[in-house]
């Protein structure tokens, strides 16, 4: 009886570890071969056209509705104790330090991972993989590291593009609901925020993006048959690269602001 | 000559390949037959490698195939895949030239644009064709993209995963045509996995069935229809009733 339950509670937990450290063999395996020739730059170029570029809409509404809500909220927050006047610094240290890294790398897990575990999972279930393989060619440094190098190098720019756009969505905010001074916003803005508050979320960024990648390929090469196996590893990488991403915020959060 | 001794693997408790033992002689096309599920696509797979059998030996030229160096064992290769695994976000002559662009020997881009188009001519498509993307191409089309890409690098040994699968009786008759020539002209070891008798006739030098994870017969094409063997009977002549299950 006991023994039952030990196992029925050890088996998830076994089985957990054990993913966990299939995905740490694949992180580390992708990492060592992005120094490694050969080099795939069209494959990076393009990689870095369908991640960077192509997520910036979605990333830029992202950031400004929420800019534009936040402002609302700690102007809100504030009026109760007469501090009304911090809406510009807090919208742009939430911005650089929290929800701008957080929010673009979420909605990039959801456009980006899928896309990439959909793809390479297609390539796998209609045997591409294995054609990558008889043409000499490692499915993981034709596939995966050109997408986890240009994840890597391209959320720390939507973050950053992210942020300026979420400030802007406060400002906006600011002056047409709030009664704040253009000039005075924008002032409050800049002397407040430091270096760090934008280069600590720039890091998370790039953290962020390389999590998104490992995860939707890492998924995508490991897909079960069919289109259900396709979809299961679509999901998969979406929640995994999510959930990820919450969990890195905490620990990099504990690590820039804690210490 | 390619040569399997013992070869064995199994998939949890299915054991799929029991002891496949087969030679296949340089310069000779080899077609492997046998019912949906006997493990023929996996024998394909562990000698090029992609399928790791759990014991026995495979060696080409008398060299074991899992120590050689991969990327020249592989280079000596060429594959046909049963749904042509073209690269969805590649032009037709890039999928065609794709291992002529990479690696130590790669040409520049024009030169290998230009074998493209002559090996796409070879298969029977026009030019025009090489600036097509895959999805744009029919099935028949598709089969043939592959095939010019699997002897795009002039190989010495060719392998066709059921080359006539899903083609209508006149294009896998021009399929299995296509391939004969071009083996023959190559003068290149050919294997090939197929359960459609037509390619079986038309491809083939010599014929080995496999059935219950080992080779149940083997034997020249010219003497296929005049073995007892109750199995090869039962499966070239289709019939229901026989020793193989027809439930599986």
């Amino acid at each position: 009886m006991i023994a039952t339950a030990l196992g029925a509670l050890g088996r998830p937990v076994l089985q957990a570890v054990a993913a966990a450290g299939r995905v740490a063999l694949f992180a580390a395996q992708v990492l060592g071969h992005i120094l490694r020739p050969p080099f795939y730059l069209r494959e990076l170029g393009s990689s870095l056209l369908q991640i960077g570029w192509y997520s910036l809409p979605v990333v830029g509404l992202t950031a400004i509705f929420t800019g534009g809500a936040l402002a609302l909220q700690i102007y809100a927050g504030g009026s109760r104790f007469n501090a009304e006047s911090v809406v510009p610094s807090i919208v742009a240290i939430g911005m650089t330090r929290e929800l701008g890294p957080v929010l673009g790398g979420l909605m990039v897990a959801a456009r980006v991972a899928s896309s990439i575990a959909a793809e390479i999972g297609t390539m796998k279930v209609t045997e591409q993989i294995d054609a990558l393989v008889t043409l000499s060619t490692n499915p993981l440094k034709y596939l995966a590291v050109p997408r986890v190098l240009a994840a890597t190098l391209a959320m720390p720019v939507l973050v950053a593009t992210g942020d300026a756009i979420g400030i802007m969505g406060g400002w906006l905010v600011g002056i047409t609901r709030l009664d704040f001074n253009s000039a005075a916003y924008l002032k409050n803005t800049v002397d407040f925020l430091e270096a760090w508050d934008i280069g600590s979320g720039l890091v998370k960024g790039a953290v962020f993006g390389f999590i998104v990648a490992v995860m939707g390929c890492y998924h995508g090469m490991n897909s079960a048959r069919g289109a259900q196996g396709v979809g299961a590893a679509t999901k998969a990488a979406v929640v995994s690269a999510s959930v990820l991403i919450l969990a890195a915020n905490y620990v990099l959060t504990e690590v820039f602001f804690t210490t | 000559m390619i040569a399997l001794a013992d070869v064995q693997k199994r998939f949890g408790e299915n054991r799929v390949l029991q002891g496949v033992n087969l030679q296949i002689a340089s310069g000779t096309s080899m077609v492997i037959i046998g019912g949906s599920g006997t493990g023929k696509s996996v024998l394909l797979k562990c000698i090029l490698g992609l399928v790791r059998p759990d014991q026995g030996t495979i060696t080409l030229d008398g060299q074991d195939v899992t120590k050689a160096d991969r990327d020249a064992f592989l280079a000596r290769f060429g594959m046909l895949f049963q749904g042509g695994a073209l690269f969805d976000s590649l032009k037709v002559w890039e999928n065609v030239a794709f291992r002529l662009v990479r690696g130590p020997k790669a040409l520049p881009k024009d030169r290998a644009r230009e074998i493209a188009i002559e090996k796409l001519r070879r298969v029977g498509l026009k030019p025009e064709t090489a600036d097509l993307f895959p999805a744009e191409l029919s099935g028949g089309m598709q089969k043939r993209v592959g095939l010019a890409r699997a002897i795009a690098a002039e190989p010495e040994i060719i392998f066709f995963d059921e080359p006539t699968t899903g083609l209508d009786p006149i294009m896998a008759g021009v399929i299995n045509a296509l391939i004969r020539e071009i083996v023959t002209e190559m003068g290149a070891t050919a294997m090939t996995i197929t359960h459609d008798m037509s390619s079986v006739r038309a491809i083939a030098d010599n014929v080995a069935m496999l059935h219950g994870g080992v080779i149940r017969w083997t034997g020249p094409v010219t003497e296929l229809d005049a073995t007892p063997d109750p199995y090869v009977q039962q499966f070239i002549h289709g019939r229901a009733d026989g020793p193989i299950e027809s439930v599986r």
